[in-house]
């Protein structure tokens, strides 16, 4: 099954399939995501059971401001498929179900994802900060965090932006 | 009060008493003080501790292996844990989350100590000036030696270790 | 136990983050029964660098100069899977030269990271005479990228739309000295390691994964070939030309340390291979696209300076 008749076969199921640059993109809202993950790991002629990512990227300012994607891949068919769930801006922080039941390596990816944007996984066995430290306030991969100019939480040191390092 | 020599003082030597400072010099006996002396052995049995971080660990050992062959200094046993270190070699860059385990670390070690920051990462952060490192790892522990670079090729981490020698030497005093 | 009055407990043991045996920074809270490992809760983060964050204030252009930090042993795969990405999204592609010298030092790139592995595992089982060989190997290689780059580590040399540069005169004399010598090194190596009674007893049979497990934790590369589960992106989805390549995909069945070593150990000889007929199809051309073939404003393309809300 080639990336045409990939996008047809799940057009079937999906109402939002778009074909871009050789790459298969579903989108679906975020009460339906378990149940798309769900079809597209079982369903014999798809058996997408590798999930290569969990990422997301925020768009302040827009509806919806979170856009989670989660890239699946199946070795025995040789394709591979991106699910996209877009996440309003309200409530604060944003809810969606978790992969980890479906996907025991969501379970990481689906943490990362917490720890940078703050997107909340319900149903997740154990979601923590993975790569900040676990007392660290706000979330840095979100566009209104700043690059520089946040104190170290270490000895109450201070990391000046670097236009002020006077470098 | 002058210092009195007193003739006939025995230094050592095997010959029985009354062998006097001149003999002995004339000998080849080499007289320092014991500052001194204590910072050329302290120079010449560095034992660093491993603080590889990143890129930099790979050249750190890479100049630990054969083709620079830190053992030319006696330093390349990296002690793998800091009680019997007193070298630090800070590789890479320090991320918020390693900082309290580097200055824990570091508070491990016993006197007398010292630290080489290898790297720009470690120097000041580096091209990484974002939130995730910690800009300069002397905002957590003294450094002594800044080797800049990114990374530091390998003759550059040993003429910084030389040079922490020197500095070693200099000192001459027992802390 | 019972009869002797003794009670069986677990105990808890922190290992690292700072530790000789982990090699980068990890911390693995480790649960202990006797000298069995029941169970191990890792703690990442320790290197959590921001690469992300900064890239949205640079060009694409400069995006290579910090994915090639990202993964220190291997630059040249970093900047090459984030320039194919650029170049996907702006659809253009990297002129032929540019192509075969980019899997040139890939491959090479692979045989320096295996080596490294190699090395530091022989360290860690006691073979530390392989972590000198292994560095030696690497040393050669790293001599090699240096003349070609300019650089040991964090070359950026591979750019969106090509190269930095060219390769430059007497490099291809140097590689082809390279793969003379590499591999009899590697033939010592396996004499070296494969029938010692230590290396086998440490390795044999010792961290073995199924093939389902690894698809569920989401494992790739040498150690799902090493379960038998055959899946090379160079076969499966070729990029770079290398469905023109001869090559084979080293399978193992076991999928324990020693199926892991071996395919390792098969994929240096594979990628010498590959070098050698990156080689022989140099041919003289351009190794960039011309500025007008890359569609940006010359002065600046972050995500920053084209935002609006």
């Amino acid at each position: 099954m080639d990336t045409p008749a990939l996008a047809q076969r799940l057009a079937q199921r999906f109402p939002e399939v778009l074909e871009a640059r050789g790459e298969v993109t579903i989108t679906v809202e975020a009460d339906e995501l378990a149940q798309a993950l769900l079809h597209l790991r079982d369903e014999p002629d798809l058996s997408f059971r590798f999930l290569s990512d969990v990422t997301c990227t925020d768009w302040p300012g827009l509806d919806p401001r979170y856009w989670l994607a989660y890239h699946l891949l199946s070795t025995e068919h040789r394709q591979r498929v991106r699910v996209k769930v877009g996440l309003p801006p309200e409530p604060d922080p944003p809810r969606v179900a978790s992969a980890v039941p479906l996907f025991p390596t969501a379970n990481w990816l689906e943490r990362e994802v917490f720890d940078f944007y703050g997107v909340v996984f319900e149903g997740h066995p154990d979601l923590r900060r993975i790569e900040m430290p676990e007392d660290w306030v706000g979330h840095p991969l979100r566009k209104d965090h700043p690059l520089a100019g946040v104190n170290t939480q270490y000895k109450g040191a201070f990391i000046p932006p670097p236009d002020r390092r006077g470098l | 009060m002058p210092v009195q020599r007193l003739p006939g003082t025995r230094l050592g030597g095997t010959d029985g008493p009354g062998v006097d400072e001149e003999q002995e010099a004339r000998r080849g006996v080499l007289l320092t003080t014991l500052g001194r002396a204590v910072a050329w052995a302290r120079k010449n049995s560095m034992w660093p501790a491993t603080f590889g971080l990143a890129c930099c660990a790979i050249e750190m050992m890479a100049t630990g292996a054969a083709d620079y062959d830190l053992s030319r200094w006696g330093m390349e046993i990296f002690r793998a844990s800091p009680r019997q270190a007193d070298l630090m070699i800070v590789a890479g860059r320090v991320s918020q989350k390693m900082g309290p385990v580097l200055r824990r670390i570091y508070d491990q070690m016993p006197e007398p100590k010292w630290v080489i920051s290898m790297g720009v990462c470690a120097s000041t952060g580096g091209m990484f000036n974002n939130y995730g490192l910690i800009q300069g790892v002397d905002t957590i522990v003294p450094v002594d030696i800044y080797v800049p670079g990114c990374p530091p090729r390998p003759e550059m981490l040993m003429y910084g270790i030389l040079r922490l020698h020197a500095k070693v030497q200099r000192e001459a005093r027992i802390k | 136990m019972e009869d002797l009055g003794l009670r069986e407990e677990t105990m808890i043991i922190n290992m690292g983050p700072q530790h000789p045996s982990t090699h980068g920074v990890l911390r693995m809270v480790l649960a202990l029964d006797g000298e069995y490992v029941v169970s191990c809760r890792p703690v990442i983060g320790y290197l959590h660098t921001g690469i992300e964050k900064n890239t949205e204030y640079r060009t694409w252009q400069q995006g290579v100069t910090f994915v090639t930090r990202a993964d220190y042993l291997s630059p040249f795969f970093n900047e090459t899977a984030y320039c194919l990405a650029v170049e996907r999204l702006l659809g253009i592609e990297a002129p032929p030269r540019a192509q075969v010298i980019r899997v040139m030092v890939m491959e090479l790139n692979r045989i320096a990271s295996h080596l490294v592995w190699l090395a530091t595992t022989g360290l860690e089982l006691g073979a530390i005479s392989m972590m000198l060989y292994g560095l030696r190997e690497r040393e050669e290689i790293l001599r090699i990228f240096e003349m070609v780059t300019g650089l040991r580590l964090n070359h950026a040399y591979v750019r969106v739309g090509g190269l930095s540069m060219d390769l430059p005169d007497g490099a291809v004399d140097r590689v082809r000295a390279f793969l003379k010598l590499m591999p009899g090194r590697i033939h010592e190596y396996q004499e070296l390691l494969s029938g010692s009674p230590i290396w086998r007893q440490r390795t044999v049979g010792i961290g073995s994964v199924s093939p389902e497990d690894m698809l569920a934790l989401g494992v790739t590369g040498p150690m799902m070939r090493a379960a038998g589960v055959s899946w090379d992106l160079r076969k499966e989805e070729p990029y770079c030309g290398y469905e023109t390549y001869d090559f084979e995909v080293p399978l193992r069945e076991a999928g324990d340390c020693f199926a892991r070593y071996e395919v390792r150990l098969e994929e240096m000889r594979q990628s010498l291979r590959i070098v050698e007929q990156c080689l022989d199809r140099l041919t003289p051309g351009p190794w960039v696209r011309t500025a007008s073939a890359i569609p940006w404003s010359t002065s600046s393309t972050s995500w920053r300076s084209r935002w609006r809300p």
